[in-house]
């Protein structure tokens, strides 16, 4: 099987705290593939891990077999033209108009005549639904519109692959499950390989082929969608049937109730 | 006693070591944004834009500023002069004080707070909602997209502006000398002639301008592209822009007016 992306024992860590811990994972060719976890848990570091917006400070990062390690600033930008990205709130650029932040990376990385990158950026709109706003400004538009036109943004030079942060953070149920859809449309319609790193279980199971889960920067389980559904991991269960203890306790970890509140406080 | 001052000279002596940080952090900056400048000059309609911004939005503040600061010279020149019997030198006090200092440096500590903030804001806030990130996803280098035309967009601008804040104040102290106080015209604008010396006065003055407008601007950018991501972050920064740039504008007026005037003799 072809890997569109290969992470092999893999380290990472700001400071002396590592973030991830010998991390295996791999994500086939045309596959939609899920990262699960809770907020902190380091899905978005793996993300940025694969986009060499990060570099691994152990263990391999491949993408399209070739590995970023080793990628000088100038191999890195022109392996970046095969990936698009969807950042968590859209990341727009605010003082462009939704046409100019569509055709953004054809103007800057081709030669196409402005006729064609017109014809082409509503094309691309279309796709997503929003043709009917490419004269409007990021700030005009809702946080659904904005997640659909920074996908049309994503997918303007038809890459590879295509990485998703959290793309159904804040939306309402509608706009979510036309994202959720968009996302598998656009990886079957472009021949694409997907990552989506995200915390919504119900929506991401509807549409991915895979999924990894994410704890504490080591993967704890992995399988199809009806394979975690069914599965019977603890950590697992809890965060799919989303209750609210379980073996991640509700309460962080601090001082007993007594020591706030009780006779115990200053005794110590 | 011996430990608060020895506490006091530990913290003398990392304020100045962060301050020596800072100053290297933004000369290395400033080399980055040399070495990512190709594109703006490709594609000068870049720079064009941040001129506009930059520049022509700054026209107001400087024109009006540039106005009133003519005008208090020539107030108060007319004053110190007439009792010296010499208050048609008026001119060449304003000419003069105007070309060689106050254009360059009142214009460049304007432009600071107008400009200079604004691209601190703008670099950091683009910063902040992942827009930088999201030009790096997309093969596009903010240095050469974001940075570089700002940068030169800052350091075209600020001579121009000078330029226009020295017209503008010698205009200003025209009015009230010659207009209002009835000094001769003609001796206003003949010992003026005869006094200015284009490469002493006028091209020293465009220099410091030119030097003004790289540190500014290195500022402004270098505080934008490092700002924390956060609306703290980005309002530190912005005031970081200010007073720095205030600073720098004033350091490097005494070294430059030193080396200047060492060339005179």
């Amino acid at each position: 099987m072809i890997h569109q992306v290969e992470i092999r024992d893999l380290n990472f860590g700001y400071g002396d705290q590592l973030v991830l811990k010998g991390i295996h994972l791999t994500v086939p060719k045309g596959s939609l593939v899920a990262i699960m976890g809770l907020s902190g848990c380091g899905k978005t570091t793996l993300l940025r891990l694969m986009g060499g917006q990060l570099l691994a400070r152990q263990g391999s990062v491949r993408v399209a077999g070739q590995e970023l390690n080793h990628m000088n600033e100038a191999q890195l930008y022109a392996m970046r033209r095969q990936v698009g990205m969807l950042f968590q709130f859209g990341a727009l650029f605010t003082d462009l108009s939704v046409f100019d932040n569509v055709a953004f990376q054809m103007r800057e990385h081709t030669r196409l005549p402005e006729s064609m990158i017109r014809d082409l950026t509503l094309m691309k709109l279309n796709a997503v639904g929003l043709r009917g706003v490419q004269s409007l400004m990021p700030a005009e538009l809702s946080g659904g519109m904005a997640r659909r036109v920074a996908m049309a943004r994503a997918t303007a030079l038809d890459p590879a692959l295509i990485l998703y942060d959290e793309p159904f953070t804040g939306l309402d149920p509608i706009s979510m499950g036309a994202i959720g859809r968009l996302i598998r449309q656009l990886n079957d319609a472009l021949g694409a390989t997907s990552v989506l790193v995200t915390h919504d279980v119900q929506e991401s199971m509807k549409i991915v082929d895979y999924i990894y889960f994410v704890s504490d920067g080591v993967i704890v389980a992995q399988g199809t969608p009806e394979e975690i559904h069914a599965s019977a991991l603890p950590f697992v269960h809890q965060f799919v049937w989303g209750e609210a203890d379980g073996p991640l306790p509700f309460h962080y970890p601090g001082p007993t109730l007594k020591m706030d509140f009780g006779d115990e406080r200053g005794q110590a | 006693m011996r430990g608060a001052w020895g506490q006091g000279l530990r913290n003398v002596g990392d304020t100045t070591l962060r301050i020596v940080e800072r100053i290297g952090a933004v000369v290395l900056f400033l080399g980055q944004i040399l070495r990512h400048s190709g594109t703006s000059f490709r594609r000068f309609s870049l720079v064009i834009r941040e001129i506009y911004f930059a520049g022509v939005q700054s026209l107001i503040i400087i024109l009006v500023s540039g106005l009133f600061v003519g005008m208090v010279l020539g107030l108060q020149g007319f004053e110190t002069l007439q009792s010296y019997g010499s208050s048609e030198s008026v001119g060449v006090l304003v000419a003069l004080s105007l070309m060689r200092e106050l254009g360059p440096v009142v214009s460049a500590l304007l432009f600071a707070s107008r400009a200079g903030s604004a691209i601190t804001a703008e670099i950091g806030l683009m910063k902040a909602t992942e827009q930088l990130s999201a030009m790096e996803m997309m093969a596009v280098n903010p240095l050469a997209r974001v940075v570089a035309p700002r940068f030169w967009g800052g350091v075209i601008s600020l001579p121009l502006l000078a330029a226009l804040f020295t017209a503008l104040g010698i205009m200003g102290g025209f009015l009230v000398t010659v207009i209002m106080l009835k000094v001769d015209s003609g001796a206003f604008w003949s010992q003026m002639q005869a006094a200015v010396d284009f490469r002493h006065d006028i091209l020293n003055g465009m220099i410091k301008s030119l030097v003004f407008g790289v540190a500014v601007a290195a500022i402004a950018t270098f505080e934008g592209y490092e700002a924390p991501p956060t609306a703290e972050g980005v309002s530190g920064a912005t005031t970081r822009t200010v007073v720095s740039s205030s600073l720098a504008i004033l350091a490097l007026d005494l070294l430059l007016t030193a080396f200047m005037m060492k060339g005179w003799n």
